[in-house]
């Protein structure tokens, strides 16, 4: 994965964290208690954990941990 | 005396984590970093249920059940799942980084880093007091949480007076004793109970009430609050301006010192992928409570809470603007889980669940430590404290600072409105927020200056003032009215809503970040002249191949220089 590809996803996220179309509907109650709009974010929840996995594996910035104090 | 104590017994476990912590100390690094940062070596789990504990403040768990409670489902979003996205990028982007130059050059603040990077004194004076005084309001208001909480779980066998004392003078121990290890062991003490203690409540409340899917049914066959299960009372672009707030984590100083006391790099992983989790865990249960609480009309408190709502609605454009403030205070949720609790639990687990709140509201212990390494670091060592007086005596000014501070912080709590807190809080968000865009230029553009940081810092502090002001002086006008505040041409450029101020239907937040990045650019590429020299250019940005001067002298890390 490159930092391009991370950061467009990243993008994406962001993006449809403005979920319009869920903004006057209730129904259907999900699991019969959670109204689709509160669902949706949820599981948006659980997606942003996902990518942010992804990031770690693929995209984790393993140079910063050879740092020691007084080295440049 | 149930109440109490339960309420006592929790009190005195965070006070010996504090005490343990101190006696524990290895004291492997630095005296001073070992008080402010832990010695750099906290672990993995410590590190990621602290994180999250620090940033769990009183206003993240009672005003998300409270904001709930008056706006719905909405509260999730705006709050929540835009942290999940924004806070573990920002900690993956900017936390590993500056655990890295923290790790090399031997920062233990953020002020260090930008005076390092900027080669500058004095701008970095500046962004210390702004964002010293953007942070003192939380401190104060979670001193009051304390009291508030503990007169509640007791119901009212503890005074507000004293039990703000007691939580003071708790937090105050810990933090003077265990320093930076005291609080972080507290705060994932804390941040553990809340989790488990949050789902017992979610299931205590769903039994007491009849189960939760009855409730939702019976919300939404009822019009006054079948919206509290939609985003039909909220504008997008309001929506929008929310994913700027969650900006503002990384720009608070006791997140970026505690990003500092990882003891290796690879404790952020699980820490940037299990914060969305975190948050799922904590915030669903306190959103969908204050939700739900709408249909627990039994519970007398919540009953006139919702009766106070409703005149506020019907009657509001009638009313005085003294009666509708009074209507507001009455039908404010932010004690509603704590009701609920009380409503629908057994008196000894409503005492636990208190304590789990309270262990929310006390997240001040890290803002306080935050303050007193800011204060001993950038400015006691900074002008030359440690040079003259040692190491030693420095911590022993930083803790002195912690005593001083919260006797400062109690003595304001017991004197004036909440009210007031409660809207500095609001403003201090934006202000963090604002002020990301130094982050970013300090890490990732090698052209930045220490004048566009200046230009930015001010624009945030001169923003934060303004609105502040107008917020004051214009009074919150009726529900479902939002009069103009000032009109250019025929568009309402700034309009005053119940909530706050909106400029062209975003909040301040979104004018503000914007023009604090562009202030940065446009100083920056202005001020040409002083971007650093190669050899602080090369520290930062190592990657890009610059020549580095051997003629430049080095400055000592903490030694003065004027801009």
């Amino acid at each position: 994965m490159t930092t391009a590809a991370a950061a467009l996803l990243v993008a994406l996220l962001y993006v449809l964290h403005q979920d319009f179309w869920f903004w006057r509907e209730a129904r259907p109650l999900v699991f019969g208690v959670l109204p689709i709009g509160l669902f949706y974010h949820v599981a948006y929840t659980v997606a942003t954990a996902l990518l942010l996995w992804l990031l770690v594996t693929r995209l984790w910035p393993s140079h910063l941990e050879a740092t020691r104090r007084g080295e440049q | 005396m149930i109440a109490a104590a339960v309420a006592f017994a929790y009190l005195a476990v965070v006070f010996y984590i504090g005490v343990f912590a101190f006696r524990s100390t290895d004291r492997s690094g630095t005296v001073a970093e070992e008080y402010f940062l832990a010695g750099r070596s906290l672990g993995p789990a410590v590190f990621l249920l602290s994180l999250f504990g620090t940033n769990m403040t009183a206003f993240s768990i009672l005003g998300a059940s409270g904001h709930a409670f008056a706006n719905g489902i909405v509260t999730y979003g705006l709050m929540a799942s835009s942290s999940a996205l924004v806070i573990p990028v920002t900690l993956f982007v900017v936390g590993t980084r500056l655990w890295a130059l923290g790790k090399q050059h031997g920062f233990m603040t953020p002020v260090q880093m930008f005076r390092d990077r900027w080669e500058c004194g004095h701008v970095g004076t500046v962004i210390f007091a702004v964002q010293a005084v953007l942070l003192v309001p939380y401190i104060i208001i979670a001193v009051m949480g304390g009291g508030t909480t503990l007169q509640t779980v007791t119901n009212g066998v503890i005074p507000y007076w004293l039990g703000g004392a007691i939580v003071s003078i708790v937090v105050m121990g810990y933090v003077f004793l265990g320093g930076m290890r005291g609080t972080a062991l507290v705060n994932a003490f804390q941040t553990v109970l809340f989790l488990v203690f949050g789902t017992v409540a979610m299931a205590v409340v769903a039994y007491g009430i009849g189960g939760f899917g009855t409730a939702m049914e019976s919300m939404l066959s009822s019009p006054s609050t079948a919206p509290l299960l939609t985003r039909e009372r909220i504008s997008p672009s309001f929506f929008f301006s929310y994913m700027f707030i969650p900006l503002s984590t990384i720009a608070f100083p006791h997140i970026g010192i505690f990003c500092l006391t990882a003891r290796r790099l690879g404790h952020f992983r699980n820490t940037i992928v299990f914060y969305p989790i975190c948050i799922l865990a904590i915030w669903l249960p306190s959103v969908f409570l204050g939700v739900v609480a709408n249909q627990a009309t039994a519970v007398p408190a919540i009953g006139a809470k919702i009766e106070a709502r409703t005149a506020l609605a019907v009657q509001g454009p009638t009313l005085s603007i003294e009666e509708r403030d009074r209507l507001r205070a009455q039908a404010a949720g932010d004690d509603v889980i704590l009701r609920l609790v009380e409503g629908y639990a057994p008196l000894w687990l409503a005492a636990l669940l208190g304590a789990a709140v309270m262990a929310a509201v006390m997240a001040s212990d890290s803002q306080i430590l935050a303050l007193s390494t800011m204060f001993t670091e950038d400015v006691f060592a900074f002008y030359g404290g440690r040079r003259r007086f040692g190491e030693a005596v420095q911590v022993q000014m930083g803790r002195t600072f912690v005593v001083i501070f919260t006797a400062v912080a109690y003595a304001i709590a017991l004197k004036t409105p909440q009210s007031i807190f409660d809207l500095a809080t609001q403003y201090a968000f934006a202000g963090f927020a604002s002020l990301s865009p130094l982050f970013a230029a300090a890490l990732f553009w090698k052209s930045s200056t220490k004048w566009g940081a200046l230009a930015s810092t001010v624009w945030v502090a001169m923003a934060v003032l303004a609105v502040a002001v107008v917020q004051t002086v214009v009074p919150p006008p009726a529900p479902g009215t939002s009069p103009p505040a000032l009109t250019i041409g025929a568009i309402d450029f700034v309009t005053r809503g119940p909530a706050g101020l909106t400029v062209v239907g975003f909040l301040p937040v979104v004018p503000m970040t914007i023009v604090s990045a562009v202030l940065m650019v446009v100083v920056s590429k202005l001020t040409a002249v002083s971007v650093p020299g190669n050899r602080t250019l090369k520290k930062y940005f190592p990657e890009a191949g610059l020549p580095v001067p051997s003629a430049r002298p080095r400055r000592p890390l903490g030694a003065a220089k004027p801009d």
